[in-house]
């Protein structure tokens, strides 16, 4: 059973917590530590901590790292400047996503790619593949890394009153680091260290909140976890599983892989076509078929919002009056808004905003209309 | 939450609890803890006959459902409203104001006491 789950570096810390775990692409990670609806709404009002020390990070160094992943991901990390994080797609030559992605640009020529824990091995191993010719050299650093997430209205005033935590360039006291943590930008990210260990801190995050995400070496997790929660208590920082991590992106409208994106899904069904950078010179794995269009029948992907409380969950079946038109890929009822809310897959025919369409909830059909995405977005101040 | 040692369970972790002919039945803390939130709940009408085994309801969470099966047969006399309306009773309050429905029992299925239970739960 869980001997054969990998642990995260902070599973003692977990276990001290309360966390109860669950089974996540093969790592025993906290699944709640007490209630997923307590936690999601403290990313909402205050601010969660979450153990994300699954994902991979692969570096890419070298010469020519910045053409070589111009050639192997869907994004132009080459033109990015340095401290730049772009979400980006992994494809196939049929276009098909074999991994969303962050790609963080260091240096010159030091890339980080930040990939799902359950294609870890797939990323990394076509990564090297794609590398042949290119002077770059692929490093999966996976194992000795961790990654902590602070998500929430509060996430910044808790790294700046985190007296360890400070930004390189700008000298080491806190005043000094908090500056620069404020202007750090949505999708940018600057090193920085922690108790003498160093650290990429990042503005990034799954779950539509403000928040930062934060790379330091696994040996070192523990330490700053502790830190953070100490730090945060009097901002009603709250250690936050997976449960509602993943209701927080759904609320986001954010696509997790293996639900609304996998080989057989193109960029621009998932709504993603942005993140694919056509007008970038040179060739890149999956070009040739991303140009030859996707079929104008293919399904698309739309948000759904229901009545009542009952969830449409993940493989249910859609329908338009008697013809199945799709099915649902993520689904919950939303702890914020209070009304079911899901992603789905549908005919193109019956995908536009206000469209009403049937889900079959166990034997039951309910009514869901299409909305615009995302279901939740944070007030901009 | 200890499994209280007055009722009997079933493998599909549900309670009973026995008063005459008429029994209350419930999830236990183990279900109600393996659900997490509770967030919807659907129960039979009175007056519904139920069989032993059977799916009478369901219990969702933010990320799963849950089906609740009859652990007796016989008919609904009674079914907890205040669960409906405040499904957070059955993870605050399992084996007592979060109960969900009461049957008048015409047979049993199969249960076992809370010794068993708690071996079963790894209690």
């Amino acid at each position: 059973m869980t001997e054969n789950l990998r642990q995260s570096p902070l599973a003692s810390a977990h276990r001290a917590l309360g966390a109860s775990f669950t089974d996540f692409a093969g790592w025993d990670m906290p699944v709640r530590y007490s209630s997923d609806l307590a936690e999601h709404h403290a990313v909402r009002t205050s601010a969660g901590l979450f153990d994300i020390s699954h994902m991979a990070e692969i570096s890419v160094v070298g010469e020519d790292a910045g053409r070589f992943l111009d050639y192997a991901v869907s994004t132009q990390p080459s033109v990015d400047p340095v401290g730049r994080a772009k979400y980006s797609l992994l494809l196939n030559e049929a276009g098909g996503v074999l991994d969303d992605l962050i790609v963080y640009r260091l240096s010159d020529t030091h890339f980080l790619v930040v990939a799902n824990a359950g294609n870890r091995f797939v990323v990394f191993d076509e990564l090297v593949a794609r590398s042949a010719g290119f002077a770059v050299e692929v490093r999966d650093q996976s194992d000795e890394t961790a990654m902590l997430a602070v998500q929430g209205p509060r996430a910044l005033d808790i790294l700046l009153a985190t007296p360890t935590l400070s930004v390189d360039g700008v000298g080491a006291s806190a005043e000094a680091s908090g500056t620069s943590l404020t202007e750090l930008g949505y999708y940018r990210c600057t090193p920085g260290s922690f108790l003498g260990a160093p650290v990429l801190i990042a503005r990034t995050g799954y779950t539509g909140e403000d928040g930062f995400e934060i790379y330091i070496d696994a040996q070192r997790a523990s330490e700053l976890w502790t830190a953070l929660l100490e730090v945060g208590e009097a901002f009603g920082l709250v250690p936050c599983g997976l449960a509602c991590r993943d209701t927080l992106r759904l609320e986001a409208g954010m696509p997790l892989y293996g639900h609304e994106l996998d080989l057989a899904t193109r960029p621009d069904q998932a709504g993603l076509a942005r993140s694919v950078a056509l007008s970038k010179p040179g060739d890149f794995v999956g070009r040739a078929a991303i140009q030859q269009g996707t079929p104008t029948d293919a399904p698309v992907l739309v948000g759904l919002v229901g009545d009542g409380k009952r969830a449409a969950r993940a493989g249910y079946e859609i329908f338009s009056g008697d013809a199945r038109v799709g099915e649902v890929t993520s689904g919950a009822l939303s702890p914020t808004l209070g009304y079911p809310i899901a992603l789905a897959y549908v005919d193109p025919s019956v995908g536009a905003v206000g469209t009403a369409l049937e889900v079959d909830v166990r034997g039951t059909r309910l009514v869901f209309t299409v909305t615009a995405l995302p279901f939740y977005s944070r007030k901009k101040i | 939450m200890p499994n209280p040692t007055d009722l009997k369970y079933t493998a599909e972790h549900e309670w009973l609890r026995e008063d005459g002919d008429v029994a209350t039945v419930g999830i236990t803390a183990f279900a109600a803890e393996k659900l997490g939130d509770i967030v919807y709940i659907e129960l039979p009408r009175v007056g519904t006959t139920v069989s032993a085994g059977s799916i009478v309801g369901e219990i969702e969470s933010t990320k799963s459902v849950g089906e609740l099966y009859s652990p007796v047969s016989g008919e609904v006399t009674e079914v907890n409203d205040a669960v409906v309306g405040s499904p957070e009773l059955v993870n605050s309050e399992p084996f007592g104001a979060g109960w969900l429905v009461k049957v008048r029992v015409t047979a049993l299925g199969e249960t076992m006491d809370s010794v068993a239970y708690d071996t079963l739960t790894g209690a």
